[in-house]
């Protein structure tokens, strides 16, 4: 057992573990926090997977952003100095049902990826070597950026040399993922600006 | 480091040696950090005040003050208000300095001087950075207080609106250098002070100063401190507080604040390079002697912290000037000013670094050229070291389906990043030829 497999038990145990813990907890407050640590845990994760463009992102959109949005609306809209929830028993049976049901769906899918059950160990230790010498790393975020932008670098090595500039990558979904966020942002705007009166 | 360890203990130790260095020179450099700036606020807040400032405690310059003022705090009773969420209310000061303390981890003090040499680095201390108004939230919920609250409140609003101008400036030097990854942004600024990014175009220049009022307002100092407005809260989140939960929170504000400053003096400054070019000078560098080039990184080391020292003092200078701002004037200067100004700058120095993309006068090197030619013959230097390993690489790799390269391409046996270099400029071509030679 290396460090690697340390981190990533501990990680994946504390990410589990808050996750469980913000299911049983009843204030809503302390759920966020369990739910900040259950991500920040995910977060370790990407970092040590080596996708640490997205393991970044993870901490500032979902730790940074909603959760502080999140633990921003209830001190808005608190009535009382410290809000429980209670849960009754109909929803924590429909509760169990769907996530029973996802659980139950989403572990024979992570089992059924070939590479993550029998990763051939020379091929990890050589990957961590690999990630130990300096200036070795991977570097992710220019490759992210030339995905979306419509160039798969990491593809076009074995790609024949004319179809290499018709490699477009992800470029359309990223379109319409930015059209789609530029319409919301007006529509928020719109929502939000301050109304006149109709006499003035 | 860990290699060096690894001559002489287990892997595992080694790994676990150099980690726990590597986390106890940062904490020192937070720790002293906040001992040096609380007396250096106080000696700066009384000479602008007109009074000497501490002066008694530890000899000439009253320069003990902080550590006798930590014995006191040490020493005092940890107070909690009965009505207070317990677990939240202690472990708030803790996430606070965790998050500030975290930044330093992906932070160079000098070349190569970093813990964790991060390819996202800039983005990760913007993320780990937002995460500091957590504890803060937490605090001011916890407390049971309304004072506490309402600072909680403005905390959160004022963050979480400051984030977005905040990440539009990071942006704009991020544009000009082409990389995230702070070690490399602040390689490709050294030489003589004209190659810092700050001079690079009219656009990064006034991009730094809105940058520095956003991270201003985001490590919550004066004039944007509405937290802890003591005229109005009481002492906004940390009414509450006492002894060394109280001090945690001041150590996470000094060390965001030295941490902010070393961002800009990275992405605008030169990071640890100086005016002059005096280590190229000197031949301080690795190619020459190994401790030749060790001394070289000190005085970039020296030359970095004496940049956010600056900064830090220039936010005091600030503090102890300007008067607090009202709440909807610290949302007016963010949605009204710094946004509308960090997108215009954002769009100048895009159209900037496209239509000068070796910048405009001949006194600055083309550094994007430069760097593409300094990194070249670097791998075809080292490429027949991992030709012996080929083969089982590749038939690793085929099983895998990794994205990790290490294959012959059209140029050659290159490896790394200059490989991917070269593929990007092929699948480029095209595009550039259509466009009609620019």
């Amino acid at each position: 057992m290396n460090w690697h497999t340390f981190f990533f038990l501990l990680f994946s145990l504390l990410a589990c573990g808050f996750a469980v813990m913000v299911v049983l907890s009843s204030n809503i407050v302390r759920m966020a926090l369990y739910l900040v640590f259950s991500l920040g845990a995910t977060a370790g994760l990407f970092f040590l997977a080596g996708a640490d463009f997205v393991g970044a992102m993870q901490l500032m959109i979902y730790v940074g952003g909603t959760l502080v949005l999140l633990v921003f609306g209830v001190m808005l809209t608190a009535q009382g100095p410290f809000i429980s929830m209670k849960t009754r028993g109909g929803d924590w049976i429909l509760a169990a049902l769907v996530s029973g049901s996802l659980l139950a769906l989403l572990i024979p899918a992570s089992f059924s990826i070939r590479e993550w059950t029998n990763a051939p160990a020379e091929a990890e230790s050589a990957e961590l070597a690999e990630s130990a010498e300096p200036g070795a790393q991977p570097d992710t975020a220019t490759r992210l950026g030339m995905g979306l932008l419509g160039v798969r670098v990491d593809k076009l090595a074995g790609a024949p040399k004319e179809l290499q500039p018709g490699m477009s990558g992800y470029l359309l979904p990223f379109e319409i993922v930015s059209v789609h966020l530029l319409v919301v942002l007006v529509g928020a705007a719109y929502l939000a600006r301050t109304k006149r009166r109709a006499t003035s | 480091m860990a290699e060096f360890f690894a001559q002489y203990v287990p892997q595992w130790l080694a790994y676990l040696l150099a980690a726990l260095i590597h986390c106890a020179l940062l904490i020192q450099v937070v720790a002293v950090g906040a001992l040096v700036f609380i007396w250096l606020e106080r000696k700066v807040a009384g000479r602008i005040q007109d009074r000497l400032g501490p002066t008694r405690v530890g000899g000439k310059f009253g320069w003990l003050q902080t550590l006798a003022d930590g014995l006191k705090l040490i020493t005092k009773e940890d107070l909690m208000p009965e009505g207070a969420d317990g677990l939240l209310f202690r472990l708030a000061p803790y996430i606070s300095f965790c998050a500030s303390f975290c930044a330093y981890f992906a932070l160079p003090f000098s070349d190569g001087w970093v813990a964790v040499d991060l390819n996202v680095g800039v983005f990760f201390i913007l993320a780990v950075m937002g995460l500091e108004v957590f504890g803060v939230i937490l605090a001011g919920y916890s407390s049971a207080s309304k004072w506490s609250l309402f600072g909680g409140m403005r905390e959160a609003a004022q963050v979480v609106s400051y984030e977005v101008p905040m990440g539009m400036c990071v942006v704009v030097p991020v544009l000009v250098a082409g990389k995230m990854d702070l070690v490399e942004i602040g390689r490709m600024q050294e030489g003589l002070f004209t190659n810092w990014f700050i001079f690079h175009d009219p656009f990064t220049f006034i991009t730094f100063w809105v940058y520095f009022t956003c991270a201003l307002a985001s490590v919550n100092r004066a004039p944007f401190d509405l937290a802890e407005a003591e005229s109005e809260l009481v002492a906004g989140f940390h009414t509450e507080y006492s002894g060394l939960r109280w001090s945690f929170f001041f150590m996470a504000e000094y060390g965001s604040m030295f941490a902010v400053s070393g961002l800009a003096a990275i992405l605008f400054f030169g990071g640890w390079n100086g005016p002059l070019p005096i280590t190229e000078w000197l031949g301080l560098k690795h190619s020459v002697h190994p401790v030749l080039g060790y001394l070289g990184n000190f005085l970039g080391m020296l030359n970095f912290i004496f940049k956010c020292c600056l900064w830090v003092t220039f936010m005091m200078w600030v503090r102890w000037t300007l008067p607090r701002l009202r709440i909807d004037q610290v949302m007016k200067t963010c949605l009204k000013y710094c946004t509308p100004i960090a997108a215009v700058m954002f769009l100048g120095a895009v159209v900037w670094t496209y239509s000068f993309p070796g910048g405009v006068t001949s006194m600055r090197k083309p550094y994007g050229e430069r760097y593409i030619v300094a990194s070249e013959p670097a791998p075809a230097a080292e490429s027949p070291a991992p030709e012996a390993a080929e083969p089982e690489e590749a038939e690793s790799e085929e099983k895998t389906a990794s994205a990790r390269p290490k294959q012959l391409t059209t140029a050659g046996l290159v490896s790394g990043d200059s490989r991917m270099q070269v593929a990007t400029r092929q699948a480029l071509e095209p595009k550039t030829l259509a466009r009609g030679g620019h």
